[in-house]
């Protein structure tokens, strides 16, 4: 790591979301203590907290700027990819308001978490440097694990906890050994400068690095979900408040692959060689596994969570592709995985009682002919997440298998599109539970408007991006 | 626009009986005859101002929908799409009236009928291989509902197994679309996926060209199906409802064969040439195979689906005789499929309403009981089989000419296939209409009622006038096929011309002498 030399050289202005976020955080926390039992208050405060932070993310040109150094940047990647962590953070919230209060969960600090987590993911996408990095895995880990638990009376969601906990500090570590050989071997933790030595010295197939990128796809791996490191999302996501869910689904996940997705298309990209075939093997199994693990579920949460993972097999295609059109398949896939999986967990919550969770699929039966728009939303989150046209799912998957396709991985390609068709089936069961099935129960919904309103903001996104994706695919241009 | 407009009309529709109240099923069932009605008048109109003297797309809009990828609203109509298409608006309308009766939850049936039908017609009219790929996929979601929803006992595994083997063959050529539009970004600098562009420019190397055209085969031969990929094909007729068997067999098995008129041919001409025997010797094998399960089934619809399954064989051969009476009669065919096997769907229908039974031997001796039904299936059956004056001879003898100009062996097989119809239906027509009537549960059995007379005239009206003056039909698509023949003819890839180095294993085989004699003759057969 580079002295850090003066203090002048800290650029407030590209850290604006950082520090907007923090400040805001630590209001949250600090306002709890007269906000009582109404937590009203500090739900409206994290949103427009959110909301600041995503207009921050603006405020630096000309772009790229670093700051600390080099090793924080503002860029394109890093922008959109605040502009979709403010976003599910802000759907979370939503989400989480009367799931809370249903369930009895009345810590004010939970809004205080998300919006720290949140801080931990802007940094890991735009950190350029190893030690940032780990800075940011740290916060948004430390924050999942209290955030997974949070549901104390529940041993489920213990469990939950638990497990994320002991297994997450394993796979840090993992990620930790990992730096510091490539630092050793380097000398650097910079990305910019890992790469300039390679390189330069021609480094390519140098032992210490190769253990290093090893050890780093471990620590990645686990935090992005992918097999053979997935053991954990199954019961984590099962135990944890159904908000939280759909949170680690979405925001910290695309913050891991924005930093994976740096790390190896900025620093070891010469030696992609080396890591390529790793990332192909780790790819396909994980949609084997999570798809082929999926169709076994009949819990629709547990049933997601093996949808993550298989999920994660097709966003590493991105990050094995390298090129810029990749990144930006990657940046347009976690918008449309957004939201469609806040749809879907809204949905979820809606038809959740206080004591009952309603997880089955058994649950789900007749829901058509009971409430025909929401099963026809659900239909449509599904159907976005098998990769069905005209929905944001499918111009996702054509975008990443584009890049994939035009960078010569046609075989990994076809192994995902066999995939998408496998994925179709389990998927489809829950619609033939919604359509195909007599309802067995008086569904009794209510339906809160902030979980409906996430709803219908999944849904408008999810049309959205199917029918008229143009503007957003122009955004998510990297060149 | 107004293409668009009819294209979109029915999923507007379904919409728009999306805000009707549940209870108030003769005004959804009126509003859905009103839309599929005013489709299909204005697709009419499509027709009427059809130039049928050119190959040339008509009717055609090209806007830019995502501009970054260069992907195009690119839409149009030419003559082998046209019939297909108002055919679709045709059986649709049909298909609402024989659905009158549905009992359960009439609404999202009407729906999700109104949605299929826009899904189909996208289908056709897509000139952009992305709109294309997105209508293909989209109408998967309706007729999956349809099945499942309203089917019969097995309907979701019927269901789930139509979606997923589709899906499978689609998914694979949404990888050769990918790779087709980055080749053609490569090789012009133009980044689209406009379909005639590319049919014009495409230029990859043999090899790479069967792969792509193996990826199209495949989702294709699943739609078509071919054997040995027909086997979703008699699950999904027997479960679904009468009115989603009759679009299943009138339309959806058609996006199929048009998908090879529209893509594979023009698209890998070489290619197809190529695997020319393979895809003859498969059809031929459909042909033979459907007709000789048919002729052991118990049950009159599963009968129907495999005849289907051997129907399309013909089709598919007509298309890859690669002249212009092969993919003229495989044109035709197509249309009298649809006409003869969705009428024979709404005859089944019609006795499987009254005794929720269609095992053939449950019935006898019907025609004593309901004589007006015994004939229009008489009529049907016979157009089936292909007799002279009807529809399907037309279509048979047509293909059986240009197969024939390829080769004797296949069509002395194929014709077999005539024969095995012609046992199959009339032993089947014999055990339902004719011998004692002395199932007590037959009756009571009432004869065809108004509205579903008004279902199956239509469809008889057709039968004869595509059988006795079939020049209305052959003229809106025959210079398309012109074109087409003009572009796939066999001629183009005999190793006589610059294509040395691509067939350069057939020079090897025969002489130029030989082919200049064979091709004299090709000339002479084709004058005649």
């Amino acid at each position: 790591m580079e002295p850090i030399n003066a203090p002048e050289s800290i650029d407030l202005i590209a850290l604006a979301p950082v520090l907007v976020l923090s400040v805001f955080a630590m209001g949250v926390l600090v306002l709890d203590l007269w906000a009582g039992k109404n937590k009203t208050l500090l739900m409206f405060i994290s949103l427009v907290g959110l909301l600041m932070t995503a207009i921050s993310a603006f405020a630096k040109h000309p772009l790229p700027a670093f700051a600390f150094t080099g090793s924080y940047i503002v860029d394109h990647l890093s922008i959109f990819f605040i502009c979709i962590f403010t976003l599910s953070s802000a759907l979370t919230i939503l989400l989480s308001f009367e799931y809370n209060e249903r369930k009895g969960i009345k810590a004010g600090e939970y809004y205080a978490l998300i919006l720290l987590c949140t801080v931990g993911m802007i940094i890991l996408a735009s950190s350029t440097d190893l030690i940032m990095i780990f800075l940011g895995i740290e916060i948004v880990s430390i924050c999942l694990y209290v955030l997974a638990g949070f549901r104390r009376d529940d041993p489920v969601s213990n469990e939950a906890a638990l497990k994320y906990f002991l297994l997450g500090a394993f796979a840090t570590g993992f990620l930790l050994y990992g730096m510091t050989l490539i630092y050793g071997s380097t000398g650097s933790t910079n990305l910019f400068k890992i790469a300039e030595f390679i390189k330069a010295e021609g480094a390519q197939s140098n032992p210490l690095i190769l253990m290093g990128i090893v050890l780093l796809v471990i620590g990645f791996g686990f935090k992005v979900a992918a097999v053979p490191f997935h053991m954990w999302a199954p019961d984590v996501y099962h135990g944890s408040p159904t908000p939280v869910t759909a949170f680690m689904a979405v925001g910290p996940k695309a913050a891991a692959f924005a930093a994976f997705f740096r790390v190896f298309t900025e620093a070891i990209p010469d030696m992609s060689l080396s890591w390529e075939i790793l990332l192909c093997i780790i790819a396909v199994l994980s949609m084997f596994v999570g798809n082929l693990g999926a169709i076994m579920q009949t819990n629709i949460k547990r049933m997601l969570a093996f949808s993550s993972i298989s999920h994660a097999g097709y966003l590493l295609i991105a990050v094995i592709a390298k090129s810029s059109l990749a990144g930006s398949g990657l940046l347009f896939y976690m918008l449309a995985y957004a939201f469609t999986t806040f749809g879907a967990f809204g949905i979820i919550i809606l038809l959740g009682k206080k004591e009952k969770d309603n997880l089955e699929f058994e649950n789900y039966s007749g829901l058509a002919y009971k409430h025909p728009i929401l099963a026809l939303s659900m239909t449509v989150f599904l159907l976005s997440l098998g990769g069905l046209p005209p929905f944001a799912g499918f111009v996702a998957k054509f975008y990443i298998f584009s890049a994939a396709i035009e960078e010569g991985f046609v075989t990994l390609v076809v192994i995902a599109v066999l995939n998408s068709a496998i994925s179709f089936y389990y998927y489809l069961k829950v619609v033939v539970f919604m359509y195909m099935k007599e309802p067995n129960r008086e569904f009794q919904i209510s339906l809160t408007p902030m979980t409906l309103f996430v709803v219908i903001v999944g849904i408008i996104g999810t049309v959205e991006l199917g029918i008229f994706p143009d503007p957003i695919i122009a955004l998510t241009n990297l060149q | 626009m107004f293409l668009t407009f009819i294209t979109f009309l029915p999923i507007i529709g379904a919409l728009f009986l999306a805000f009707f109240p549940k209870e108030n099923e003769g005004a959804i069932k009126q509003t859905a005859l009103a839309v599929a009605a005013a489709d299909f008048l204005l697709s009419l109109f499509l027709w009427t101002n059809f130039d049928s003297s050119t190959h040339k797309m008509q009717f055609e809009l090209n806007t830019s929908w995502i501009e970054s990828w260069g992907i195009n609203y690119h839409i149009g109509l030419d003559g082998i799409s046209l019939l297909l298409y108002v055919m679709t608006t045709f059986l649709t309308l049909i298909c609402v009236i024989a659905s009158w009766d549905v009992k359960k939850h009439i609404r999202e049936y009407m729906m999700a009928m109104l949605a299929l039908s826009t899904g189909m017609l996208g289908v056709f009219i897509s000139l952009d291989l992305f709109i294309f790929y997105v209508f293909w996929e989209f109408q998967l979601v309706p007729m999956y509902i349809i099945v499942g929803v309203w089917g019969g006992p097995r309907r979701i595994y019927a269901a789930v197994k139509f979606f997923i083997y589709t899906a499978v063959g689609s998914l694979l050529m949404l990888v050769a679309i990918i790779w087709i539009y980055f080749h053609v970004k490569e090789t012009t600098g133009v980044a689209t996926a406009d379909i005639l562009f590319i049919t014009d420019n495409i230029s990859a190397p043999l090899d790479i060209q069967k792969w792509l055209w193996m990826a199209f085969f495949l989702a294709f031969a699943i739609k078509v199906p071919m054997f040995p990929f027909h086997t979703w094909l008699p699950d999904a007729h027997v479960e679904a409802p009468t009115a989603g068997s009759v679009i299943l067999a009138g339309v959806l098995l058609k996006m199929g064969t048009y998908g090879f008129l529209r893509f594979n041919l023009p698209f890998f001409p070489q290619a197809s040439y190529d695997f020319m025997p393979f895809v003859a010797w498969l059809s031929i094998i459909g042909i033979v195979y459907g007709a000789l399960v048919s002729m052991v089934q118990e049950d009159l619809k599963k009968l129907v689906a495999y005849s289907s399954v051997s129907h399309l064989g013909f089709v598919m051969l007509g298309i890859f005789a690669l002249n212009e009476y092969g993919i003229q009669g495989a044109l035709i065919q197509n249309i009298n499929h649809g006409i003869s096997t969705g009428a024979l769907f709404l005859l089944v229908g019609v006795i499987y309403d009254r005794r929720h039974t269609r095992l053939i031997k449950e019935f006898g001796g019907l025609s004593k009981q309901m004589p007006v039904y015994a004939v229009c299936f008489m009529i049907v059956a016979l157009s089936s089989i292909g007799l002279p004056g009807m529809n399907g001879f037309v279509g048979e003898f047509l293909v059986l000419l240009g197969i024939f100009q390829v080769n004797g062996l296949w069509a002395a097989c194929a014709t077999s296939g005539v024969i095995l119809a012609a046992c199959y239906i009339l032993w089947m027509f014999q055990r339902v209409m004719f011998l004692e009537l002395n199932n007590p549960k037959n009756m009571e059995l009432k004869d065809l009622n108004v509205r579903e007379l008004i279902t199956v005239i239509p469809l008889l009206v057709l039968i004869f006038w595509i059988g006795l003056y079939p020049k209305p039909f052959m003229k809106t698509f025959d210079a398309s096929v012109n074109h087409l023949v003009s572009r796939v003819s066999p001629d183009n890839f005999r190793p006589t011309k610059d294509h040395q180095e691509d067939g350069g294993h057939h020079a090897s085989l025969m002489t130029k002498t030989e082919l200049a004699k064979l091709s004299q003759r090709l000339q002479k057969t084709s004058h005649n």
